[in-house]
């Protein structure tokens, strides 16, 4: 079904049509929407996602997805009812697969955030086309990220041990312990990520009630946008509470993977015991982030015809920042190597000199070129507007930096201080097939959310078209005297 | 259109932001008191327009954000260094946890858990106190009964006059929305 986008007569005037907008104009704000002239294109651009039958290519990935969410649960059943035995991991590598997909997860996460929350602060006006999926996308990892430690713990069934709740024991968790920290900060992370998204989500969800067709959308799209009415007097208080949001979750964000990184920084072992580890796992955690936005985003704005609203200029953006972290992770890795021969600690420098040339160099060797080198081609804008190539370099991203993490927590864990105690890891088809279904059970939530909610956020889009402006647009034969360009870009 | 039913208010219609931003500056200077304006997203100062006060709501989200901080720290003073029992939905003993000879108050470990409490009641308190505020969730209102007020979400903007309101006189009223420019105006009923 096909409801034609209502054109209305007003804006009809200057169009931005095929334009290029990875070019700085000479004057005035770069357009983020293109093709479009009116409100109501952009309700119908995103609304029909959700109203229309998938493509086909949406059903074969939810049906791909969803097998490996069913061998997920094959993987995780048979470890609840065996024991943490079913995996490779070993004394003295107690923590390998479960522990580096735990943390590649949460580091994905980060992306969504800082792109609803960092860029919002820095009215960063881009951030409106691809927030509401970066945000989604955040959700899910973090989902994907909770399930590792969860199912590591051993006794599941006592995994509320790990919360201070009253108890006829007496029994009280550890404060002092960074696994800890964790608990609170992944659990506090999830919780506003999930607020945020959802509070954002509202205006678009009252927007689907009300072009709702069927008695069940217009029941679920209703209740979940609890009576939005677009009032202003809400409009308000909600600009005021988002931006509060946006304002917490800033920090809230850097402080996820540092207390990640304390998991690391805080023991004795060396390659783990470095003061560089809080700010160098963040600037990774965006950069892992922003290479699964790009890499969602591709595929997404091609299926779902959403290639207007998530223009070049968007991916040309994200492949900026990840161009920048990118940087900064490779001066991390020079970095930790530098002070490990600079603090003379012969365990500390061993344990670096192991990672690039000991039994996992291979591992080592696949990190740097994936997050060091092969990132250094968005230098050039070609490679940087080049849709094929920007998705295969994020898909290395995300390969590099899931090795970065595998190098971190297994090649200082095989070979610590006493050589009659190193030993090595190999993973089993548990380990394997867990981490290979948690990519299905992040495909299918984002699959369904892709299916079934305003993958873009409409409300903010139309918010930053030109037409918005309540002063520009008086279709007066002078109109040129826009307002400032503020920070368009 | 008869007024058989109870009259909610009347609805007038605009076509583009600066239509509404106009219409609000004159009904708000014609002293109306209950009237609202509807639109598809937040218009960029159309609130001051319309004269409404600043929220409350940053004063609010500190002190929850206060308040998250000391459960943080009573929390983990009281489970991992406090020698009492209290009573908390039952009674419960704290514990003096001696680990790796740190001091029993060792508040700077316990930083990161009160951050997060902080940033987590905070944040809740926020979006929470500003739907309670708003006065949502609320399913069923007279303009969500209303037809055409679904572009509301869509691509109109408009503006709502309610009959409550002191100064509201169906014809008067009428007339004065038709003469700020809207593109249509009709009575919302409240079944």
């Amino acid at each position: 079904m096909s409801s034609a986008p209502q054109l209305t007569s007003q804006s009809a005037t200057k169009g931005y049509i095929d334009c290029d907008n990875t070019q700085q104009p000479t004057s005035g704000r770069v357009p983020l929407v293109l093709n479009m002239h009116s409100f109501g294109e952009v309700t119908h651009q995103v609304c029909r996602v959700a109203e229309n039958k998938p493509p086909f290519a949406w059903y074969v990935a939810f049906v791909i997805s969803l097998s490996m969410v069913g061998f997920l649960g094959v993987c995780v059943t048979y470890l609840i009812f065996t024991g943490v035995g079913v995996w490779g991991l070993n004394n003295p590598v107690m923590w390998a697969y479960d522990i580096t997909n735990f943390v590649f997860w949460v580091g994905i996460g980060h992306a969504g955030t800082l792109i609803s929350a960092i860029l919002f602060l820095f009215r960063q006006k881009w951030r409106t086309g691809i927030n509401r999926f970066a945000e989604a996308m955040t959700i899910f990892a973090v989902i994907c990220a909770g399930l590792f430690p969860g199912i590591h713990v051993g006794r599941v069934w006592l995994a509320y041990w790990l919360f201070p709740i009253p108890n006829s024991m007496d029994m009280w968790p550890q404060f002092r312990s960074p696994l800890l920290w964790d608990v609170f900060a992944v659990g506090t992370y999830f919780t506003v990520s999930t607020v945020f998204w959802y509070v954002g989500m509202i205006p678009d969800l009252a927007t689907l009630r009300d072009r709702a067709k069927g008695k069940f959308q217009q029941f679920a799209y209703g209740l979940a946008a609890i009576g939005w009415r677009g009032s202003m007097r809400h409009w308000h208080r909600y600009e005021v509470a988002y931006l509060l949001l946006a304002a917490l979750a800033t920090p809230l964000v850097l402080s996820v993977h540092s207390v990640v990184s304390f998991d690391f920084a805080v023991s004795q072992v060396p390659g783990w015991h470095t003061t560089i580890f809080p700010p160098y796992f963040v600037a990774g955690a965006i950069f892992s982030g922003f290479a699964m936005v790009v890499s969602l985003a591709v595929p997404a704005r091609q299926l779902f015809g959403l290639k207007d609203l998530i223009t070049l200029r968007h991916l040309d953006n994200m492949n900026k920042i990840i161009l920048l972290t990118g940087c900064m992770v490779g001066y991390a890795y020079s970095m930790e190597f530098f002070i490990a021969w600079y603090s003379g600690a012969m365990y500390e420098k061993f344990a670096f000199v192991n990672r690039a040339f000991g039994q996992y160099w291979w591992a080592y060797w696949i990190m740097v070129s994936c997050n060091v080198i092969t990132p250094q081609l968005f230098w050039f804008k070609a490679v940087r507007t080049s849709i094929p190539l920007m998705f295969i370099l994020s898909i290395f991203v995300n390969v590099g930096m899931w090795f970065e993490r595998f190098v971190i927590i297994v090649t200082s864990l095989a070979n610590d201080f006493l050589p009659s105690s190193w030993g090595d890891f190999i993973p089993t088809w548990v380990d394997i097939g867990t981490m290979v279904g948690a990519f299905g059970l992040f495909g299918v939530l984002f699959l369904l959310f892709c299916r079934y909610l305003p993958m873009i956020a409409i409300a903010e889009v139309k918010s930053v078209m030109p037409e918005a402006n309540p002063h520009a647009h008086h279709a007066s034969p002078h109109t040129d005297h826009a307002p400032a360009a503020e920070g368009s870009r | 259109m008869t007024a058989a039913p109870r009259v909610y208010g009347l609805l007038a219609e605009f076509e583009t932001p600066a239509q509404i931003m106009a219409a609000a500056t004159a009904v708000n200077t014609a002293g109306y008191r209950f009237w609202d304006c509807h639109t598809p997203f937040a218009v960029h100062g159309l609130d001051k327009a319309m004269g409404v006060k600043r929220t409350i709501l940053p004063v609010l989200v500190f002190g929850a954000g206060l308040t998250g901080a000391t459960i943080g720290f009573c929390l983990q003073a009281f489970t991992n260094a406090a020698s009492f029992s209290i009573w908390a939905l039952v009674w419960v003993a704290g514990y003096p946890f001696l680990i790796s000879g740190k001091p029993l108050m060792s508040v700077p470990a316990w930083v990161p858990v009160i951050f997060e409490l902080t940033i987590l009641l905070a944040a809740l308190s926020a979006a929470g106190l500003m739907l309670l505020l708003n006065g949502l969730p609320r399913l069923s209102h007279p303009l969500l009964a209303n037809a055409r007020f679904r572009r509301a979400t869509d691509d109109r903007f408009y503006v709502v006059i309610e009959a409550k309101d002191p100064k509201f006189l169906r014809s008067k009223t009428e007339a004065f929305l038709k003469s700020l420019g809207a593109k249509h105006i009709e009575i919302v009923e409240d079944r």
